[in-house]
Order: structure tokens, then C-alpha cells, then sequence
């Protein structure tokens, strides 16, 4: 196993938390009731928290010398390893709760495989994560559930979220030649296996949500290698624009 | 002696003698009218005041900077959850008091009607907007309601950590380059009068005053908590190296205390009256977020109505 498929690896799964967490930053004060302004911001908070140990290790694996803000804010488009669900924009409620679901329904699994990761770091990390990704998929699981049983316009807008959103979730289960040589070191789980729980569990929410599963059509990939949407830049464009604009300074 | 004078005496005694009053307890309707009318600006402050912050959390310049902001926006959310159910304890509900403020007829601290414009300026609403909040709301911890001392109590605890991270903001920018240090220092320019005026009009002029301080919900006038905060933050300015934006601040040795130059109350009522940098943008969303939501809100009510018709069948 080469130190740099290690690097590759924690650099997606820290930018897959990295990104939520601004994403979901960006509704702080504009939120659809006070208590989810709360709730929406603990997630951020959590998923900032991993992405920093992730980040941090990453550095360490890397052996450059790296920080966990260098390699936030200093890295380019081409550079960053998130899948593609992740940087899509908020939209509407139903929009944010969809792409939180369909994260969290794969993260909690992968983050309890990976509590049995040969990577003692990558181990350590997901034993504080799993907790958090109950919680998440709770929070959300609970809120599509709402919005699919509640309203006619709620069950309408969490389907439409639904169904533009599914594409990406192909993108979180692609394994590439760097994801085989690490499910062949144990430092990752084969995303198969993850696939199948995470299929269980949509497929338990959406039919108590009453809510279609999409047919897989058109799959989106490519975030793995750094091949993003539009999007992703302009999000970069304002997380680094202060290290950018005063490179080498202390905040 | 008719029955409301007697109440009123019994009333002013139990003030008097310090025992906190209770949601149940008899009060004066204008004491209950002016608890709900600043514990509800109160709790719309903390609400309107996530907006100038949160501004800032998508380009916050580290990872932990970031973490720390959306702790910090997260914790007014909070403090704006305790003062709505304070608010409620005195008979009114919370949707009334949030529509009171999408129409713009009741007020919230006009400090959040400035804007944030660079980083800095998350340090300096921390440092002076948090810590001018702080010295009300210490005083406020032993006001004579009593959900509103203790919903104070929970809060302050979390006033002065925002308080410290923004002094500590300031302080890593003043000894920073040349340019981080000028970003300080003008957001320190900016921020200090509207900070001052924070405390509200002078004691001469404040139309509230008399009667809160006899009910004991206030225990210190405007101008002696504007005293105590200008005598500290000076000295903290000083520790990092900024300069106070007054050229009459000096130190008077017979009071012991700073003595400082005129506040500029015209624009302080300008802002009050709608006319500030910010004003039409702040309600503007504070209203989109409540239009935005609405479905939500339903969504869930709907849901819960459902659940609840299927457990009784
Ligand atoms: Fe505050
Ligand atoms: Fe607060
Ligand atoms: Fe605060």
C-alpha cells in the first residue's frame, strides 16, 4: 500500500464532510424554524470536526508538512476528492434534507466499517464519527419522513428533491484502483457492501415517507477524481478567499 | 386601600425585599407589558444578530475560525430560543412575537442593522457588541422576573466565551501584517460609537428608565453600565495595541473613571427609526427565511396531526 493512495483516500473522505459542513453553514439565520437553524448548524459543526481530523491526517500521511488549512484553502478545483451529492446547492428545505439523507444513509455504514479499518488513525476517527452519523440520519430520515407523509406540496417538493438528486448517488459508490488497493490493504470497506445498507435504508424510509424511489438512470461520477460540477468553484472561491487574498498570514 | 393598590404594595414589597416574581404570581400589567416588550426585543437581537455573523462563516479564514463562528452563531439561535419561551411565560405566544417582527413593529438592537464588511469585523462585534451585551445582560441575571434572570444566567456563561474569541480575533489581527493590523483598527473605527450606543439613551432621556430600575428588572442606568464598559474595553484596546476612535477619551483622575466625547444620537435615532446600513436588508431575511419555511412548518404540523389521529384509532 502506497502512502499517497492512503492520502488520496483521507482526502475523500475529509472533503465529502468539508463541503456538507459549508454547505450547510450557509443556512445559519435562515433557517425554516429557529430550532433547525440549531440543528442544521450542530451537523455543520460535526462535519467540520471529522473533516479537520481527517484533513489533519491526511497532512501526517502526506509528510510534507501540510496543515489541515493548507489543505482546505490552498488546494484547487482539480484537487479537491468530495463526491458531487455534497456540492450541490441547498435549494429548498426538501433540497438540503434530501442530499443530507442520502449522505448520511451511506456515511453512518462507512463510518462503522471503517471503525474496523487497519488504518489505526482512519479506525480512531470513525469511532467518534459513528455516533454523530446516528444522530444525523435521524435528524434527516425523520425529516423526509415529514415532509413525504405530510403536506401535498411537502410530499411533492421531497420528491422532486428526490429525483434530481439520486444521480449522485452514483458517485458515492464508484471504487477505482486507489479504493481496490486500499479495501485490499483493510483501510477501506468494499462500498458494495456499503451500497446494499444503504439501499436498505432508503428504501425503508422513502416507502414510510411514501416517497418513489428513482430508477437508476444516469449515474453522475468523476468527483472522485476531482472532475466537479460548476458549482465547486465558486465555493472555493469564497472558503479560501481570505488565505488567498493574504497568502502566508496568521488569522 | 382598594384590592389593585394593595396587590400593587405586595407586589412592590416582594421586589423590594428580592424574591424573584413568578409566571403565576400577580403583577402590574405594565410591568408585565414592559417584561414582554424587552424580553421579546431581547430574544429578536439575538435572532437578527446570527445575520451580520453568519455573513462571515462561509469565508471565515481557518478551519478552526470557522468551527468557532458556527458555534457562536449557533449559541445566539439558542439564546434566542430561552428569551421566546421567557417571553411566553408572561402570556403571549411566540408566532405573535416573530410576527411583531416581520412587520418591523417591534425593535431589536440596532447594532445588527450595521454591516459586517471584512473579518475583522467578526472580531469586533465579538469583542465590543458581545461584551456590551454582556455588561446588560450580567446585570439582567438578577432581574426581578425570574424565568428572565435565569434564561440570563444560561446565556451570559456563553456571552463572555463570544466575547473573548472576538478580543482574541482582534488581538491575532493587531499583531498581524500591516494590512490585518489597518483591517483592526477600522473595524474598531466602525464599531465603537454604534457599540456605545448599545446601552440605549442617556439616563436623562430614557423613557423606560424610572420605572424598570423601581421594578428592579434594570439595576443600573444607561450611562453607569456605558461607564464600566468604556473604562474596560479602553484598557483592553490599549493591551493589543488599537486605538480608541475618540480624540476626547481621557482619563479623569478625580472619578477614577474615562471621560469621553459626544455621542452622535442623531444617527442613533436614525438607525432606530429604520434608516441604518442594514435595516431593510435584516428584515427583508428574517422574512424570507419565515416565507421560505412556511411549507416546512406546515409539513410538520401536518405530519404530527396525522401520527397522533393513528395512534387514537
Ligand atoms: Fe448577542
Ligand atoms: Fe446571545
Ligand atoms: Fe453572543
Amino acid at each position: 500500500m502506497s502512502n499517497e493512495a492512503l492520502f488520496t483516500y483521507t482526502l475523500r473522505l475529509a472533503d465529502d464532510l468539508l463541503i456538507l459542513s459549508h454547505r450547510l453553514g450557509e443556512w445559519c439565520g435562515h433557517g425554516p424554524v429557529l430550532e433547525e437553524d440549531i440543528a442544521l448548524t450542530n451537523r455543520a459543526l460535526d462535519h467540520i470536526g471529522e473533516a479537520r481530523n481527517l484533513l489533519t491526517y491526511a497532512g501526517e500521511v502526506e509528510g510534507k508538512g501540510r496543515t489541515e488549512d493548507d489543505l482546505a484553502f490552498l488546494r484547487n478545483e482539480r484537487q479537491f476528492l468530495n463526491t458531487k451529492l455534497v456540492e450541490q446547492p441547498n435549494g429548498d428545505y426538501a433540497h438540503t434534507i434530501v442530499r443530507s439523507f442520502l449522505f448520511d444513509a451511506y456515511h453512518l455504514p462507512l463510518a462503522e466499517a471503517l471503525l474496523k479499518s487497519s488504518d489505526a488513525q482512519l479506525a480512531a476517527i470513525a469511532g467518534k464519527a459513528v455516533k454523530e452519523a446516528q444522530y444525523h440520519l435521524r435528524h434527516s430520515n425523520d425529516w423526509l419522513i415529514r415532509f413525504g407523509d405530510g403536506t401535498e406540496e411537502s410530499h411533492q417538493r421531497a420528491q422532486i428533491a428526490l429525483d434530481n438528486l439520486w444521480t449522485f448517488t452514483g458517485d458515492l459508490f464508484t471504487q477505482d484502483e486507489v479504493h481496490q488497493a486500499m479495501v485490499k490493504a483493510g483501510v477501506a470497506p468494499d462500498l458494495t457492501k456499503i451500497k446494499a445498507t444503504f439501499d436498505a435504508t432508503v428504501d425503508k424510509v422513502l416507502s414510510e415517507a411514501t416517497l418513489k424511489r428513482p430508477v437508476d438512470g444516469f449515474m453522475a461520477s468523476g468527483g472522485r477524481q476531482g472532475k466537479h460540477g460548476e458549482q465547486l468553484g465558486f465555493i472555493l472561491a469564497e472558503m479560501q478567499y481570505l488565505q488567498r487574498a493574504y497568502p502566508g498570514a496568521t488569522w | 386601600m382598594s384590592d389593585t393598590t394593595k396587590r400593587e404594595a405586595l407586589f412592590q414589597a416582594k421586589v423590594d425585599s428580592e424574591q424573584k416574581i413568578e409566571p403565576k404570581d400577580w403583577m402590574p400589567e405594565k410591568y408585565r407589558k414592559n417584561l414582554i416588550r424587552q424580553i421579546s426585543q431581547h430574544a429578536h437581537s439575538e435572532v437578527v444578530g446570527m445575520l451580520p455573523e453568519g455573513n462571515w462563516i462561509s469565508r471565515a479564514p481557518s478551519l478552526k475560525r470557522k468551527a468557532i463562528l458556527l458555534a457562536k452563531v449557533q449559541d445566539e439561535a439558542g439564546h434566542g430560543l430561552y428569551l421566546y419561551s421567557a417571553a411566553e411565560t408572561l402570556g403571549t405566544s411566540r408566532e405573535q412575537t416573530i410576527d411583531d417582527l416581520l412587520s418591523g413593529k417591534a425593535k431589536y438592537s440596532s447594532i445588527f442593522n450595521y454591516p459586517t464588511l471584512t473579518w475583522a469585523d467578526i472580531g469586533a462585534v465579538g469583542w465590543l457588541v458581545d461584551g456590551a451585551a454582556i455588561m446588560n445582560q450580567v446585570m439582567l441575571c438578577r432581574t426581578s422576573y425570574g424565568p428572565y434572570a435565569r434564561a440570563m444566567v444560561r446565556i451570559c456563561k456563553e456571552e463572555s466565551f463570544h466575547q473573548r474569541q472576538g478580543y482574541e480575533i482582534m488581538a491575532v489581527l493587531a499583531k498581524g501584517s500591516p494590512e490585518q493590523k489597518e483591517m483592526a483598527q477600522d473595524a474598531l473605527n466602525r464599531w465603537w460609537w454604534p457599540s456605545l450606543m448599545m446601552f440605549g439613551p442617556t439616563d436623562a432621556n430614557s423613557p423606560h428608565s424610572a420605572e424598570s430600575m423601581k421594578w428592579k428588572i434594570k439595576r443600573q442606568s444607561n450611562d453607569e453600565l456605558r461607564q464600566t464598559f468604556i473604562d474596560r474595553t479602553v484598557q483592553q484596546a490599549e493591551v493589543i495595541g488599537l486605538t480608541i476612535p475618540d480624540p476626547d477619551l481621557k482619563w479623569n483622575e478625580a472619578t477614577q473613571h474615562y471621560d469621553w466625547g459626544a455621542i452622535d444620537w442623531a444617527e442613533f435615532n436614525s438607525v432606530v427609526a429604520g434608516n441604518g446600513p442594514c435595516n431593510k436588508e435584516r428584515l427583508a431575511a428574517r422574512n424570507k427565511a419565515h416565507n421560505d419555511g412556511a411549507w416546512v412548518r406546515e409539513a410538520a404540523m401536518a405530519y404530527a396531526a396525522k401520527k397522533a389521529e393513528r395512534k387514537a384509532a
